[in-house]
């Protein structure tokens, strides 16, 4: 982290070069240098290895120009053979150093490229964090997301190599040449004659496959483009009918994609065809003017043989380094498709997403906006010369026609447009350059579609007071250090995600446990307090992490069983709710739920996996059942057949009542005929996969509610037998949690484990007074609280999916309430309510932002009346400034409004 | 009680009496049966009507309220039906209907929209439904026909 000015740094990636090398260059200046002078060093040793093989072919196997004993550095004597050892085990350790370098030198080039490839991908993601909020219009997710991670991921591994692996490879060719001209000049020669050709070809075959790249990488996108558009629009593509003419244009593009791509592969191919032959050429000359030499005499077979050696090893980094001149040009095209979609106009300046040193100063004091103008674009003004004094603590409307301009000077005030003229001053303090963070900490916005993160309910009331850690950990455990320290080297921010970021005093809360307080009011406030009750109520807790709260269940779960049989009985609860009782079957259960007694862990043991479950099986036939239930099951196929047989397939009926899928009723259909009662009346066997089938059907009867007259006292009578058996059964253990009256059962949710039982079928407004009296019970034993807390654990999806669109909106507002803001800025927030809860939630938000500032732009004009300003915009200007009751009263876009 | 004998009682009311007896099992397996405490209201006057009932056993009281004080119209026995014109057209509850006498009323209850779903599916089945309530106007075209016959003579 670096302070500069006051400013913690959040390290930005710094500009995005157009040039790949470039990027490489500044941020790896000091390990391309590092590499340089390693591979120097190897060149040392690679030089030996190439010419250690001539010594040993010429000293130690010939004898040429040796005398035996020789003597080696002054201390020992060898022979010819021990020489030869000698001069061997010198190869072998320069072949051993060389080796050790390279591979060091690749490690090091691999943190390089993984850093690097880090780096750019922070780079990218920052800049998505500062994109001026309307050119998401332009961009989808879908665009940007393959950028980031696939996109990128190829040009990652080329940035590792950008500098290091053309060097290494031009080092060697260097050495292998220095070699070859050192053994002999002609040799030199004939070895890197047919360089300078290949050299002067690749290039210009290049340039054409460079230009079909990029042909390639836009022809590619067109088609990304094209299926987003199918996606989106599959309803009109199929309405309109018009598949074939998609599937034309698809075909045209991938047409299009072929040939250039295969304009490339030849291209490619050529190019390598070139180097391979030219390559194969080479030897032609060193066999004709190396033998020749060799002939006469002007040169040794050894140096000859190391000379082909050299020139084999030559090949190879030629091959690279033309390689490499294709990767490279692929990778600078790639980086720079990608690049230049991140530079869009008007850009957040980095320095705004800075964090300041100091704590957020607030944002209370007077709103002043002086000729304020916003632009869409060159052509469209959505805002002009709007002058305006807002006082701390206002209450104020923004009203008039949809794209009046209400919205823009919302989202204005929120800075999420930045105004292209005139000035924006609240307290005295440019909005224009504040912080982010210091705009976070102060001002909640909330806009007609909310969005929530995939997380807990709690997670995202808190969300609005996370703007920078609030506790660093005093001692860092020191490989934690390293992490962040790695982060740095990166670019990347090195605060600690991990740390404490939840600045609670924000809310009023002295830590968490306290918030949860703090959260019931606020939700209780928008409307919401009594939804999160019911996701607490369906919720599910682990009785090992809250015992209290399990307890506390089971205390209520018993005094619940007290309300509905004995002396203390609610006679408004009287055989509405039959409860588990080990030793009766239960008319309100599925068939399979009063086998099993219990809730499935094992998905193996959801009922409509039951029935080819080897264990549950096991248990049937040892209770002689399992022909009971394959002949009950052609009882309720049947019947099924008969009630479904006439409907279509698809109608909404089977999926709400049958207890067979249409698209199975055939197979159904075809077993009955197989098995349908012969002549002397009775039904041949049901065998082979059918009787799994059949077995299946009954398991999902309820008695109580089907009233298919399948189910009587014997029956029930040996489905308890089995019950019994399957909680003894060592199968089952771990895979089921058992029905225990004087349990907690984690798999069940708590509304299940207060009830214990099942809500009578048959029964009128059965689950509306039970819930009620469970209600009442929990509110009288003070656990409503408790199970309010499970509620703020709920998880609400990814967008907030498993949120109604007005759950969503009542929840960001309390997020945006929980901050206790100085300014509070509404655009359309409660327009997705329905209209009765709109009311409440506004009255409940105006309540609970206090002191703040509130500035609400609203569709519905009637709903100004709450706010003691209005102010009316039209073709982004002001229309008209006053109170509610004067702005009605008066002709005017505001009565109008109304009136519409 | 099992499906069957509450296909039989469907058979009973003279609006389902033609239909075949698949397609009243249908209607009775997806049908709610009820039970309500005596005094207990089924539904009320001005209620959305969603469902109509058919009463299996026990019985049921119609009022009306009036500036004086509800009166009684009338008491449903077993097999008849209630609210049936709700789940022909949009009209609140006309009456009050609840449960009477010591035993529990239990009836049967035939959501609107499933009904609905039901006749759309077979077309016959509104046929015959059509037919019904043609004879119901006849029947009472013949009722004021006497009424103005005796008012006039």
């Amino acid at each position: 982290m670096d302070f500069l000015g006051g400013f913690l740094i959040l390290r930005d990636g710094g500009e995005l070069d157009r040039s790949i090398f470039r990027f490489v260059w500044r941020f790896s200046v000091k390990e391309t240098v590092l590499v340089c002078l390693l591979v120097a060093v190897a060149q040392v040793f690679y030089y030996v290895t190439l010419n250690l093989p001539k010594n040993i072919m010429n000293q130690g196997i010939e004898g040429r120009g040796m005398s035996y004993p020789t003597e080696v550095l002054g201390l020992f004597q060898f022979d010819q053979i021990g020489y030869l050892l000698w001069l061997c085990g010198l190869f072998f350790l320069a072949v051993l150093v060389n080796g050790g370098l390279k591979q060091y030198i690749n490690s090091l080039k691999g943190k390089l490229g993984e850093r690097l490839l880090r780096r750019l991908r922070y780079a990218l993601v920052e800049r998505i964090l500062r994109f001026p909020v309307p050119h998401f219009r332009k961009v989808s997710s879908g665009e940007l997301i393959p950028m980031v991670t696939a996109e990128v991921e190829q040009v990652g591994g080329f940035m590792g190599d950008a500098y290091v692996h053309p060097l290494m490879q031009a080092a060697m060719l260097l050495t292998i040449a220095t070699f070859l001209f050192v053994q002999n000049p002609i040799m030199g020669l004939a070895a890197i004659s047919l360089y300078p050709f290949q050299a002067y070809i690749v290039p210009k075959l290049q340039k054409r496959v460079k230009a079909l790249g990029k042909e390639r990488i836009k022809a590619v996108r067109k088609v990304s483009e094209r299926i987003g558009e199918t996606v989106g629009g599959i309803q009109e593509v199929r309405t309109a009918g018009t598949a074939a003419w998609e599937r034309a244009d698809y075909a045209e593009r991938f047409g299009t994609i072929f040939r250039i791509r295969f304009d490339i592969y030849q291209r490619k191919s050529l190019v390598k065809f070139i180097n391979n032959f030219l390559n194969q050429c080479a030897p032609l000359l060193f066999y004709s003017i190396g033998g020749y030499l060799v002939i006469r005499g002007e040169l040794t077979l050894g140096a000859l043989v190391a000379a082909l050696t050299a020139h084999k090893d030559m090949t190879a980094p030629w091959k690279e380094l033309l390689d490499y001149y294709q990767a490279a040009q692929d990778a600078q095209q790639k980086y720079e498709q990608v690049v230049e979609q991140f530079r869009p106009e008007a850009m957040l300046p980095a320095a705004l997403q800075d964090l300041p040193a100091e704590p957020a100063p607030g944002l209370s004091g007077p709103i002043v906006l002086s000729g304020v103008g916003v632009q869409e674009d060159a052509q469209t003004k959505l805002l002009e010369s709007i002058s305006l004094t807002i006082d701390p603590g206002a209450r104020v409307a923004l009203a008039g026609p949809a794209g009046g301009g209400r919205e823009a000077l919302a989202m204005a005030l929120a800075r999420l447009h930045i105004v292209s003229g005139g000035s924006i001053k609240i307290g005295g303090r440019d909005l224009a350059r504040l912080p982010d963070a210091h705009i976070g900490a102060s001002l909640g916005y909330v806009g007609p579609a909310a969005y929530h993160f995939s997380a807990s309910v709690r997670e995202n009331l808190v969300y609005g007071l996370r703007q920078r850690p609030v506790v660093a950990p005093d001692a860092r455990d020191p490989a934690r250090a390293r992490w962040l320290a790695e982060a740095a080297r990166a670019g990347n921010l090195d605060l600690d995600v991990n740390d404490e970021w939840i600045d609670y005093a924000r809310a009023g809360a002295a830590d968490a446990a306290a918030f949860d307080a703090i959260a019931a009011r606020l939700l209780e406030k928008v409307d919401l307090a009594e939804d999160v009750f019911v996701f607490g109520l369906r919720g599910r807790i682990d009785p090992k992490s809250k015992p209290a709260v399990a307890e506390a269940i089971l205390a209520a779960r018993a005094a619940f069983r007290r309300r509905l049989a004995g002396p203390d009985a609610d006679p408004a609860l009287k055989g509405l709710v039959e409860p588990f009782d080990p030793a009766a079957y239960n008319e309100n259960a599925t068939v399979a739920e009063n086998l099993l007694f219990g809730t499935p862990l094992d998905p193996a043991f959801e009922t409509d996996a039951l029935s080819g479950q080897p264990d549950f099986l096991a248990v049937l036939r040892a209770r002689g059942l399992e022909e009971v239930f394959v002949e009950m099951g052609r009882k309720v196929a049947e019947i099924m057949v008969e009630l479904f047989a006439d409907l279509p397939a698809g109608h909404e009926f089977f999926e709400r009542f049958s207890f067979i899928a249409a698209d199975d009723l055939s197979v159904y259909q075809a077993i009955l005929a197989r098995t349908a009662p012969g002549p002397d009346g009775a039904p041949s066997a049901v065998v082979g996969e059918d009787r799994a089938r059949m077995l299946g059907l009954p398991l999902k009867l309820v008695n109580a509610r089907h009233r298919l007259g399948l189910i009587d006292a014997a029956f029930k009578a040996r489905v308890l037998e089995a019950r019994a058996a399957f909680a003894g059964a060592k199968a089952t253990q771990g895979k089921i949690a058992f029905f225990d009256p004087d349990a907690y059962n984690a798999a069940a949710s708590i509304q299940d484990n207060i009830l214990f039982g099942r809500v009578a079928y048959g029964q009128a407004k059965a689950q509306a007074t039970v819930a009620k009296a469970m209600r009442d019970l929990l509110d009288t034993m003070g656990l409503r609280e408790r199970i309010f807390e499970v509620g703020l654990e709920f998880q609400v999806g990814v967008g907030g999916a498993r949120l109604s669109p007005a759950q969503r909106q009542k929840l960001a507002l309390a997020r945006a309430l929980a901050k206790r803001p100085d300014v509070l800025v509404l655009n359309d927030a409660f327009a997705a309510i329905d209209p009765a809860g709109q009311w409440r939630a506004l009255e409940g938000t105006l309540a609970a932002a206090g002191s703040a500032t509130v500035i609400a732009s609203m569709g519905d004009s009637r709903m100004a009346e709450k706010f003691a300003r209005t102010i009316v915009l039209a073709d982004g200007r002001v229309a008209q400034d006053g109170d509610f009751a004067g702005l009605a009263a008066a002709d005017g876009p505001f009565k109008e409004t109304l009136s519409g | 009680m099992s499906i069957k004998e509450e296909t039989d009682a469907l058979k009973r009311i003279p609006l389902f009496a033609k239909l075949d007896s698949a397609k009243l099992k249908l209607l009775a397996f997806m049908s709610q049966r009820l039970s309500f405490d005596p005094g207990q209201a089924v539904f009320a006057q001005g209620d959305s009507g969603d469902a109509a009932y058919i009463v299996l056993e026990g019985e049921a009281v119609v009022s009306i309220d009036t500036p004086g004080g509800p009166i009684e119209i009338a008491r449903l026995l077993k097999n008849e039906i209630v609210g049936e014109i709700a789940i022909l057209c949009d009209v609140p509850r006309t009456a009050h209907v609840r449960a009477s006498g010591t035993a529990p009323l239990v009836c049967l209850k035939i959501e609107k929209d499933d009904f609905m779903a039901l006749v759309n599916e077979f077309p016959s089945m509104g046929v015959e439904i059509m037919r019904e309530l043609a004879r119901r106007i006849v029947r009472s075209n013949a009722q004021l026909r006497q009424a103005m016959a005796a008012k006039s003579a």
